[in-house]
């Protein structure tokens, strides 16, 4: 009896060991996963399906309190079709010649990416997204070539949050790139600019908004001499779509470089100097080493940096809401800033159904990225 | 010593050095004037700033004190007070992150995970519903209890049906996705759940959030970070017989530090500088300096003088930080490592 139980203790222990054993190497490589998942998803999921629900409904203001109506799709149906369809898609009109320009070009380069796709050979799941993405991408060029570069249209917030987005992302990316190369060049006082080029992220974004309506106001900014000069004293933001956009834009590429900056620097010195060095000896020149040799270095972090601030820049809000208030009218109002203006007045269920089209514009734009990015990794 | 003269072939040519000096500069000026500006407005009297443009101190007008004074004096505790708050949350959080973060990263660059696609919707599914049930007034531990329990009856069933997996690359996207949808959305879910917990206005909720939040952005660049490093030193390491937390800190930390640098910096500043969030999880014991920055927009219109003076003081710290830190983002680890 005695025997038999210890038996039985020891073949459980045993074979616990043995499960042990066999899932030990699982079990640490899950120990160094799990914690951060774990983190993410307590904070992040149920406010995801919350808003998604609370997209799907009203807030009503009732005696003593408020009460929550589901209401279905209603909340879009008024972005895409309703009373809110001038500001969320913008006012269409027949596009000028940029617009047909901009509409055929964004055309070709879909269908040159689904013809590649088609040629790579994929799986039929994976040709019906494509299909998709590209149909979306399509739907969203003609929305720019019927707004804003149409004869009487005027941008919603998707458009406009677009052109900030891919603008700023540009120049920062550029910007970021070309500073942090300078200062890997072993150029003497290279650590007082690589301080100071992070400072215009230190500030927080309020501050960094609050801080371009001193520098932009042309009555009592510190440019207001070069205002003058050029002939806009007058001028104020508010009168033109595109001067506050582009005070915006700038803005943002002020503040955000930075990032970018900081990222590629690291890129840059975690590189090795031995294939460097190895083209120097085989003749190559600077503009070789850096395209053949540097760039498929830093390539997998730039794609990630640029991944990110896309990430981000969608989110855009103090510069537009503080600086111009997203006007004039609505020529700088962004997708969060309206989300902001409709939560602000209480209206919870339009403000969730545009953040979830946020949601829904960026993961497409983020799968596409990534896509087609990785079958261009993969052929180098 | 002649600073354009060139010392190694790695050097710029003479001519470069000084072109790429005149960018330098440029965009120096481009950085630093807004800052000066700031300075000297944070030494004006509200009639200074009214009056137009002003540039130098002394010449144009006379400075005061005034902003500064009222800042530190008169506010005392209630600047004090928010900027040890800002400190304690964006240390511990962006730790934190750094520290779950990375071993994350370097788990999706190193190891090949293949979870089913099926359990993860199904634990994901019953975490919602947990939470849902929450909301609806269920108590917090039972409904988490009740939640897990269905899970793990049902994992096999489903796991059977579904042999759909996910890859590394479908986890990080998982991961980063969860950074698009704008904090508007989010906040007040967030302050629900919180309130549920006990924690509004406390650094914890804080500090939970902000780690959270950061988690993608560590993971990602990490991951690139540790993806450049030679897979060989690590072999090495293994065929000598260290074990993988051997491995992974005494040789791929070290050479990951200008990534590990360079992150922290980032998810420092985003901590630092956080706004929305802050304002909902906060009111009076736990509240940050962006918010004290904002509220300087009274209804009198906006404060400049006492913004300059807080967004300084709030530059200050991030400053020392990255000149204290600036230095590790530095080449030399890798520099013959690996000979091929």
């Amino acid at each position: 009896m005695e025997t038999a139980r210890g038996d039985l203790l020891a073949g459980t222990r045993s074979r616990i060991a043995a499960w042990f054993a066999d899932r030990s190497e699982t079990l640490v490589r899950s120990a160094f996963l799990w914690p951060a998942l774990l983190v993410i998803l307590f904070v992040s999921v149920f406010p995801l399906f919350v808003s998604l629900f609370l997209s799907l409904s009203e807030l009503e203001l009732v005696r003593g309190g408020f009460q929550i109506d589901f209401i279905g799709l209603d909340n879009f149906r008024e972005l895409l079709t309703g009373s809110r369809q001038s500001e969320f898609l913008g006012v269409g009109g027949p596009p000028t010649f940029l617009g047909w320009l901009v509409i055929g070009a964004g055309g070709a380069a879909l269908v040159w990416a689904l013809v590649r796709a088609l040629r790579g050979g994929v799986s039929v799941a994976g040709l019906v997204f494509r299909f998709l993405g590209a149909a979306f991408g399509g739907v969203l060029l003609w929305l720019i070539g019927h707004t804003l570069f149409a004869q009487g249209g005027r941008p919603g917030t998707i458009v406009v949050t677009l052109v900030f987005v891919f603008v700023a992302v540009a120049l920062q990316f550029a910007l970021g790139l070309g500073l942090a190369y300078l200062v890997t060049q072993n150029l003497p006082g290279q650590r007082f600019f690589r301080v100071v080029f992070l400072l215009p992220m230190t500030i927080t974004p309020v501050g960094v908004a609050y801080m371009f309506r001193m520098l932009a106001d042309t009555d009592k900014g510190p440019l207001q001499p070069i205002f003058v000069h050029v002939g806009l004293a007058d001028f104020t933001w508010t009168n033109s779509a595109w001067g506050a956009r582009i005070a915006v834009i700038v803005g943002d590429t002020w503040q955000w470089s930075p990032f970018m900056f900081i990222v590629l620097l690291a890129a840059l010195e975690a590189q090795q100097t031995d294939p460097v060095e190895a083209a120097i000896v085989d003749g190559a020149n600077r503009w070789q080493i850096f395209r053949y040799v540097t760039m498929p270095a830093i390539l997998p972090v730039a794609l990630t940096v640029i991944l990110i601030r896309l990430i981000e820049a969608f989110k855009i809000i103090d510069l537009p809401n503080i600086l111009t208030s997203g006007g004039p009218g609505t020529a700088t109002e962004s997708l969060t800033l309206q989300s902001y203006i409709e939560w602000r007045s209480l209206d919870l269920g339009t403000s969730a159904a545009i953040a979830y089209s946020l949601l829904i514009l960026v993961t497409v734009i983020v799968l596409a990225y990534v896509n087609l990015l990785r079958t261009k990794a993969a052929e180098e | 010593m002649n600073p354009l003269a060139r010392r190694s072939v790695l050097d710029l040519s003479p001519g470069g050095k000084l072109v790429a000096y005149l960018i330098l500069g440029f965009w120096s000026l481009v950085v630093l004037f807004p800052l000066y500006w700031l300075a000297i407005t944070s030494l004006k009297l509200p009639i200074q700033v009214n009056a137009g443009p002003k540039y130098i101190p002394f010449v144009d007008f006379e400075p005061s004190l005034h902003a500064w004074r009222y800042i530190f004096v008169d506010l005392r505790n209630d600047t004090l007070r928010p900027y040890t708050n800002s400190v304690v949350v964006t240390l511990a959080s962006s730790t934190l992150a750094l520290v779950l973060g990375s071993a994350a990263a370097y788990a999706l660059a190193r190891f090949r995970y293949r979870p089913k696609v099926g359990t993860i919707g199904l634990f994901v599914a019953f975490l919602g519903l947990g939470a849902v049930a929450v909301v609806l007034g269920v108590p917090f531990p039972l409904a988490l209890v009740a939640a897990l329990a269905c899970f793990f009856l049902l994992t096999r069933a489903v796991s059977r049906r579904f042999k759909r997996v996910m890859t590394n690359r479908d986890i990080a996207l998982w991961i980063i996705s969860q950074r698009i949808l704008p904090p508007v959305a989010v906040v007040i879910p967030i302050y629900v759940l919180f309130q549920n917990l006990g924690l509004l206005d406390t650094r914890t909720a804080l500090v939970i959030t902000y780690t959270a939040a950061n988690l993608p952005i560590v993971v990602w660049l990490m991951r690139d970070y540790f993806n450049t490093i030679p897979l060989e030193l690590e072999e090495a390491a293994a065929v000598d017989g260290a074990s993988a937390f051997r491995i992974v800190r005494l040789v791929t930390l070290p050479l990951a530090i200008p990534g590990l640098v360079a992150t922290f910096l980032l998810v420092v500043v985003f901590a630092w500088n956080e706004y929305l969030l802050a304002l909902f999880l906060s009111s009076a014991d736990s509240q940050t300096m962006p918010l004290t920055v904002a509220a300087q927009n009274a209804t009198r219109g906006p404060q400049w003088w006492y913004m300059s003076v807080l967004i300084m003081i709030m530059i200050v710290p991030v400053i020392v930080l990255a000149v204290a830190l600036e230095r590790r983002i530095s080449r030399g680890l890798l520099v013959g490592a690996v000979k091929a």
